[in-house]
């Protein structure tokens, strides 16, 4: 926490210039709020030097919601893939080992979610929805057994994807569903580690020209042409580009300014959009953005040579990220949270670990950490948001299948 | 909502309502041993049991339609109630102004959610009627002035229905609210990309515009980025009147690093043109990406080194 100690905190926090307006009081109290976590952990310095990742609890949390939630879930009960995805994905962050037995009761479970005609629902009766077949696909991608490969159908996937894609290159995220940026992400991904994806397949014809009208002036991209420029969308239309090699039809610079003005200053944590506020899940979806335009702009030979910095860490503050993350976000009974003052739960618990994960593992595979070794985790694929393992495995398995015919 | 039904004692369980006793429910199938099982309430339990009967049998009915407003009640995000709503809304040929007045009352409570959006612009795709859109969207931005959702279906209304008269005049009022609100700068660019477009004339205006907003505040972001976006064909350094003021900023000794990459951007305007002597320039550039890194927006170190050894790499005479 140098920075903080260099004194030069009176520049970090937000300078109004008189006019104070919703936006700038809203900054200022998440500010304080945060201030006052960094100030406490500072205050007991001599006690307790170190910044620990509390695994064990937030293991716990994970493990009895894998198992059962409360009342309060009821509000997901169209999201239960996800709920898997988030847990099974955090655990794998965490290195916790998934008994068996509970591998195939998910695999089981995930399988009531799959619709007779193609894709996953929410839960078991629900119809076929682009989100949670692609968190089943990465939940069971993450358990990396043979039963969780064989859960997935991968002719009737096909046939839903088809049936989602739109004339202009986007796709709804269900029958008769809304179109966005997400939809298309999700379609890709999941074609992607299931194999389905080939020179061949025409299925993303002009997807890509599509998610290229996303990009706003801004940089970023927006949930449809013409939308604010947004992280979560920002994520989905790059990491989407980027599986299928189209991602220098993007504007880099504009989005790598966009982006690395989305780090904010004295949280150190990242903001969705322009003037809002810092939120630990863009860890994930701005923070993780960083890996993959590294990956564009090395193929476009800028960052090579003298840029030796570059090279070896990613174009944005990741311990200040890291900071934010430990100090600011880890609820003290476990799962994590997006900023201080608010609850927890598995979805924040799975984008603050992931963008974690993502802040500590640099461009040549060495870790840098906040706190002690023990709080690094296990490496993210950027585009996936798995383990490289997982990534592997999937396509290895699928890989050697042949395609549905069509 | 739901928790205010749970204590109605008029509730009651649809598994002892005499008109459905003609329909046996149809409970979850999780299978054996389920994973993250969520514990539903009795209420929630029996409305989605029926629901799951009445879709097997694909009853498209008065009550059917009831019941869709129970379960949408209970979990607003159930995008299969939803779309089994729209079926039976088809099917029984309903007034699509009634069902929108029940819609804008669940949007007023559950302002955040995908479904209620997307079930809104269905009943204007098939009405065709969309005299209420912006009012509606303008009371829900009054309420919450970045909603995404608000913000995307009204630039899916104008934009459909060529509405973009009073739209620049609406965003100079959140604007005088709120300078820093993005959404609003953001269909600022919007509004003139589809309708006069960036012409000369335009990109003059909104110059004058923007600096008239950064004189408010010097660091606000959203301000900035709308300047270089209606820039962006032209290029940065394009007007004189700009440049000049650029300068004056900086003379004043304003210390927005918003302010110091613009002027970088421009520097990097002059020499990939060759308008400037590069080593000159070059060292202005050098001192810009230091002030940047070192002291006004340090958290951006690496971004600007990165920015430095670029520039450096391409102009530098070696």
């Amino acid at each position: 926490m140098d920075w903080l100690e260099k004194g030069d905190g009176d520049m970090k926090l937000n300078d109004d210039e008189g006019l104070a307006t919703y936006s700038s009081i809203e900054q200022e109290g998440v500010e304080h709020n945060v201030m006052k976590k960094f100030k406490d952990f500072e205050e007991l310095m001599d006690i307790q030097p170190e910044i620990f990742l509390t695994r064990d609890r937030h293991i716990d949390y994970l493990l009895k919601g894998l198992n059962m939630l409360s009342k309060s879930y009821e509000c997901l009960d169209a999201s239960r893939p996800w709920l898997c995805y988030w847990i099974v994905h955090s655990l794998n962050l965490l290195e916790e080992e998934i008994p068996g037995v509970m591998k195939s009761r998910i695999c089981k479970f995930l399988g009531k979610c799959q619709h007779p005609k193609g894709g996953f629902g929410g839960g078991p009766g629900q119809i076929a929805h682009l989100a949670p077949t692609y968190a089943a696909v990465n939940c069971l991608s993450c358990l990396q057994t043979e039963e969780a490969y064989n859960t997935i159908n991968r002719n009737t996937l096909l046939e839903f994807l088809w049936r989602m894609r739109q004339a202009d290159g986007s796709f709804t995220m269900h029958d008769d569903g809304e179109t966005d940026t997400r939809s298309i992400y999700c379609a890709v991904s999941a074609a992607s580690l299931t194999g389905l994806l080939n020179e061949d397949l025409e299925l993303f014809n002009n997807s890509v020209q599509w998610l290229v009208r996303c990009q706003t002036y801004e940089g970023g991209m927006g949930g449809c042409p013409g939308a604010e420029a947004h992280g979560g969308y920002t994520f989905c239309g790059y990491a989407a580009l980027v599986i299928l090699d189209h991602y220098k039809l993007v504007d880099t610079d504009r989005m790598l300014r966009w982006v690395t003005n989305k780090q904010m200053k004295m949280e150190g944590g990242f903001q969705g959009r322009t003037n809002k506020l810092v939120d630990a899940c863009y860890s994930f979806w701005q923070g993780g953005l960083l890996p993959l335009i590294h990956n564009t702009l090395e193929q476009e030979g800028g960052v090579e040579g003298e840029v030796a910095e570059a090279q070896e860490t990613w174009l944005y503050d990741q311990m200040a990220l890291q900071h934010y993350v430990l100090h600011c976000c880890q609820c003290s009974f476990g799962g994590l949270i997006d900023k201080p003052g608010k609850s927890r739960d598995y979805y924040h618990t799975c984008y603050a670990l992931s963008g974690l994960s993502s802040s500590q593992h640099c461009p040549n595979n060495h870790a840098i950490h906040v706190g002690p070794k023990t709080n690094v985790l296990v490496a993210v694929h950027p585009a996936y948001n798995l383990t490289y393992d997982s990534v592997q495995k999937a396509m290895h398995h699928f890989g050697n299948l042949p395609l549905p015919s069509q | 909502m739901s928790s205010s039904s749970d204590e109605d004692e008029s509730y009651k369980m649809y598994k002892d309502r005499p008109e459905w006793n003609d329909v046996k429910s149809v409970p979850q199938d999780d299978g054996p041993a389920p994973v993250v099982q969520i514990a539903y309430s009795e209420k929630f339990k029996d409305v989605f049991d029926y629901f799951r009967a009445v879709m097997a049998m694909n009853e498209k009915s008065e009550r059917a339609l009831e019941l869709t407003g129970s379960a949408i009640e209970l979990n607003p995000a159930n995008y299969t109630v939803w779309h089994y709503r729209r079926e039976v809304l088809k099917a029984l040929k309903k007034d699509i102004a009634v069902e929108m007045k029940f819609l804008s009352q669940i949007i007023m409570e559950q302002q955040k959610n995908y479904q209620v959006w997307h079930h809104r612009r269905a009943l204007v795709e098939w009405s065709q009627d969309f005299s209420e859109e912006l009012d509606f969207t303008a009371d829900i931005i009054s309420r919450d002035q970045k909603n995404y959702h608000a913000w995307q279906h009204r630039q899916w209304v104008i934009q459909e229905f060529e509405q973009w008269d009073g739209e620049l005049d609406f965003i100079d009022k959140l604007l005088e609210q709120d300078v820093r609100n993005n959404s609003a700068w953001n269909e600022r660019y919007f509004v003139i990309e589809h309708t006069t477009g960036f012409t000369d004339e335009v990109v003059e205006r909104e110059i004058e515009y923007a600096i008239k907003k950064i004189n408010l505040a010097t660091k606000n972001e959203s301000a900035w980025s709308y300047l270089r976006g209606v820039l962006q064909d032209k290029g940065l350094t394009w007007s004189k009147s700009l440049c000049d003021q650029i300068h004056s900023w900086r003379g004043e000794g304003l210390r927005s690093p918003h302010l110091a990459a613009f002027l970088l951007d421009m520097f990097d305007e002059d020499l990939e043109k060759k308008k400037c002597d590069v080593n000159k320039t070059m060292d202005k550039v050098r001192s810009l990406c230091k002030e940047l890194a070192e002291d006004t927006d340090t958290v951006r170190r690496k971004y600007w080194n990165f920015v430095l050894q670029r520039m450096t790499k391409e102009y530098e005479v070696k």
